[in-house]
This record gives C-alpha cells, structure tokens and sequence, in this order.
C-alpha cells in the first residue's frame, strides 16, 4: 500500500476489480491453508499418540467432500496466481500485461478444478 | 492505518524472505508435482479415489492415505525416497505458510513491539510444527 501517504479506509480496496480479487483470494486461501495444514498436522497428531476423539472429528471435516472441493479451489487458485506473481516479479516488463495474465490465471483454473469437482461429485453419485 | 517505515536494501531479512517465498512457492509445485507422479506410478490409477491422491500429492506419507483401500501401501512407500519428500515439502510448506502468515499480520501491525512479539511468536510455532511434523515423519 502506498508508502508515505496517509491512505485511510480507500487503501483497503486499492483500485478493486480482478486484480484485487486475485490479491484477496491469495490471501484468504493462504490464511485457510494455515489453519489447515496447522489444525490437520496438530489433529493427526494427537489422533496418532492419544486416540484422541478431538482429533478424529476434526479429521472427519477434513476428509469430507464439502471441506475438499473448497480446499482444492483454495490450493490451485495460490498455485497458479502465485505463479502468476513468481513470473511478473521475474520478468517486470510483462507488468504491464498485468489484466492478461489474470484472465490466463482463471483460464487455466476453472477447467482443471472443474474436472476436480466433477470427480468428486462422480464418485459420490456412485456411492464410492 | 498507519504508514511504514521502508527498510534499507540489500540482504536484508524482508528480501530474503521475499526470495524464499518465490522460491519455496516453485519448490511445492514441484514437489506437488512429484508426488502426483508417484502416485500415479505406484497404482493411483486404479487404486486410489480422488481425495486420496490429493493427500498423497501434499504428504506422500502411509499414514496419510491409511484410510483407503491400498494394499501395499506401508511396503511399498514407507522408504527413504518419500522420507525425504516428506520432509522437503513439510520444511516448505511450514516455513512458506509461517512467513505468509508473518506478512500478513505484519500489514494490519504497526508497533515495534508488537512486532518483535509476532515474529517470536511465529518463530515458536514454526518450530513446533516441524519438530511435530517430522516426529510423524521419522515415527510412521
């Protein structure tokens, strides 16, 4: 955010749209990550040494189709936008191709968890 | 919200965080990538349901599939090949996520002490999770 200016509650939303979309998604799928992979690492755990019923029911949310799908999203959307951002740092004069390489970003993310939750879902209508 | 101060450059420890988190985020793609590999290789194709190769792909440990209905799984997998995947894709995936969480408490944090109490606080469960995660690794 805009060094040496007082920004106020405008800086929140910088200049919206895809870009910031893509900003806040990355974001809140990290920070879901966290809890995940943190709650998940400590639930096994504790499932493992103890037996520990705690565990077993977070695990249980974990496992389930619902908590995935969500999950997956999640995952390949920070994937695939934080590639987006590894290549524009690397290579700044595509910067300016900034818009274009969101739309590429989304291009190749709805197919590929499209098929993602087509699977689950395909599995789960045959009772798998 | 208050404005920051901009750190002087060079090595300092913002920059190389910076790099580490580029080059850790490529890291887990690629290790992501080996672990769907493996899997694939070693029966995911008939064998494993969905989620299940997804758990594989982040954590390629015996434990973390035990629930599906894979034979040889503890045979098969449980080497010093998957060990050192394990442990590659837990030391970047935790230390990834840990200074992701850093920066982003770090945006919305302005005191100096606050600061220092954050970073001694992310240091503490960063090693936590790794002395936890490794434990499971070496004991399973």
């Amino acid at each position: 955010m805009a060094f040496g200016k007082r920004i106020g509650l405008k800086g929140f939303t910088y200049k919206g749209g895809g870009q910031m979309l893509a900003w806040l998604l990355h974001r809140i799928g990290g920070l879901a990550m966290i809890i995940f992979v943190g709650m998940h690492v400590l639930a096994s755990f504790s499932m493992q040494q103890f037996g520990s019923t705690w565990g077993t029911a977070i695990n249980r949310v974990y496992e389930s189709w619902q908590f995935q799908i969500v999950l997956v999203f999640f995952v390949l959307f920070h994937a695939l936008n934080g590639t987006r951002i590894i290549i524009l740092d690397l290579w700044p004069r595509f910067l300016k191709y900034q818009r274009e390489a969101t739309w590429i970003e989304w291009i190749i993310l709805l197919p590929v968890y499209g098929m993602s939750v087509f699977i689950t879902i395909q599995r789960l209508l045959k009772g798998g | 919200m208050r404005t920051r101060t901009v750190p002087s450059r060079g090595f300092t420890f913002d920059y190389l965080m910076w790099l580490f988190t580029r080059i850790s985020g490529l890291a887990l793609i690629l290790l992501a990538m080996v672990g769907v590999a493996g899997a694939l290789l070693t029966g995911a194709r008939t064998q494993m349901d969905f989620s299940t190769l997804i758990r594989w792909t982040f954590f390629p440990n015996p434990n973390h599939v035990v629930n599906s209905n894979i034979p040889d799984v503890a045979q098969g997998w449980a080497n010093a090949y998957w060990q050192i995947m394990q442990m590659l894709i837990v030391f970047f995936g935790v230390t990834h996520g840990m200074n992701g969480l850093r920066v982003v408490l770090e945006d919305y944090l302005g005191s100096a002490i606050g600061r220092i109490l954050l970073r001694s606080l992310i240091f503490l469960l960063w090693l936590f999770l790794l002395v936890v995660a490794i434990y499971v690794i070496l004991a399973s």
